[in-house]
């Protein structure tokens, strides 16, 4: 995403450091992840993506990448993962355990609801219809997730090339072949690091050179 | 049906033992949980089972909100069902609470604990190049994820109506700033209408 808003002056060019705004209050943080929460039908993180940092700017493009990947890597829910992140961030444990509480509690509620009332009419045709398009429109808002996150990738120390065979190589694995996701992620995601790993290695001695 | 305190007791440790194997999300688990809850101890029916998963995919939040609903189940099957009244509600409440908190504390403190070391330590080589490293591969994590959804309608050219909205809803996601749930309510139209 294009950023009009020039970096913070003595703020170091770190991804991380260049967040733009942050929730006013636990409050907000609760109200926001509820929000969020409440528009994914279908997954939740596409809406994340569109309000965190679109939207709100609690996080750039970059760093949503970043905490995504830890997300993603350790077990548990995905975007639970990362509104415990988030929350943690800005106002520590008690803020992981509110933003927990808001992408949880409205949800939890609505979907029992649902089961207590929803058992007998499930069967129609017409709601299995709308079911059936909304998950076509939740396919579609994931992958264009990951769409716009490629722009993201300019500034990886891996270089474009190295990038473009990584997201070719996972999207095989696991969208066309069905690789289970541990092998890839211990397998490809292993190469990967230990090739960034290098890369940052050189930055360092090119930089002490200067 | 009832269950014993023993019981209860066995499905919050099996809840909690699946939940620092859920790489990917608790969907990953869903295979194991309906070996044990339907196959293994006949808490749930196959039926229950998958429409939990279709409910909670359905419905907004986190599809881990399908673990809700099979101790919703569990306990409401526990209680005598829907018609078993205050009691079946209580033990329905009561599974939810148990599966919940068992699926969700070891993964969230492990989570928390573990970001919070990374974001300490955000300066360290092996942090920034497991950061660095990973970003292509989630990304494709994310494409191949909407790849595998529409592919679950079926195969394109039996489907084609189903993949030309996900195609266009992505299109227009990615280029535009159009609301994300007009499109939901579109997707959810068309398909009442019968055209996708």
């Amino acid at each position: 995403m294009t950023n009009p808003d020039s970096p913070t002056p003595g703020v170091p060019p770190h991804p991380a450091d260049q967040v733009h705004a942050q929730p006013a209050s636990l409050r907000d943080l609760f109200w926001s992840f509820t929000w969020l929460a409440l528009q994914g039908f279908g997954g939740v993180l596409a809406v994340v993506q569109r309000e965190l940092v679109e939207k709100k700017r609690w996080l750039t493009p970059a760093e949503f990448v970043e905490d995504w990947a830890v997300a993603q890597i350790l077990p548990g829910p995905n975007v639970v993962n990362l509104s415990l992140m988030i929350g943690d961030r800005y106002f520590g444990l008690r803020g992981a355990l509110v933003a927990l509480a808001g992408m949880l509690a409205f949800p939890m509620l609505i979907v029992l609801v649902l089961a207590a009332v929803f058992a007998g009419i499930s069967d129609s045709p017409g709601i299995q219809g709308a079911l059936r398009g909304m998950g076509a429109v939740a396919a579609g808002l994931i992958a264009a997730t990951g769409f716009k996150l490629i722009a993201s990738l300019k500034i990886n120390i891996m270089g474009a090339a190295v990038c473009w065979s990584l997201a070719a190589i996972t999207f095989i694995a696991i969208a066309l072949l069905r690789v289970p996701l541990a092998w890839v992620l211990l397998s490809v995601g292993g190469l990967a690091c230990a090739w960034a790993y290098r890369q940052l290695g050189q930055v360092h001695v090119l930089g002490t050179k200067k | 049906m009832s269950l014993t305190t023993a019981d209860w007791l066995a499905l919050f440790t099996h809840f909690m033992s699946l939940s620092l194997l859920a790489i990917g999300g608790a969907i990953t688990t869903a295979p194991d949980m309906h070996r044990y809850l339907v196959d293994e101890r006949h808490w749930l029916s196959d039926g229950q089972f998958t429409s939990s998963i279709a409910l909670a995919q359905a419905a907004p939040g986190p599809n881990v909100l399908f673990i809700a609903l099979l101790g919703w189940n569990v306990g409401m099957n526990a209680g005598g069902g829907m018609g078993g009244g205050v009691t079946a509600w209580a033990f329905a409440l009561l599974g939810v609470i148990l599966a919940m908190v068992g699926i969700m504390l070891p993964s969230t403190t492990l989570t928390f604990a573990a970001a919070r070391w990374g974001h300490q330590n955000r300066e360290l080589r092996a942090v920034r190049a497991f950061k660095q490293g990973m970003a292509p591969i989630v990304i494709a994590l994310l494409i191949s994820t909407g790849w595998i959804l529409a592919s679950s309608h079926g195969s394109q050219l039996q489907h084609g109506p189903l993949w030309l909205l996900t195609g266009v809803t992505a299109l227009l996601v990615w280029r535009t700033r159009l609301h994300l749930l007009w499109l939901l309510a579109a997707g959810g139209l068309l398909g009442w209408m019968g055209w996708v």
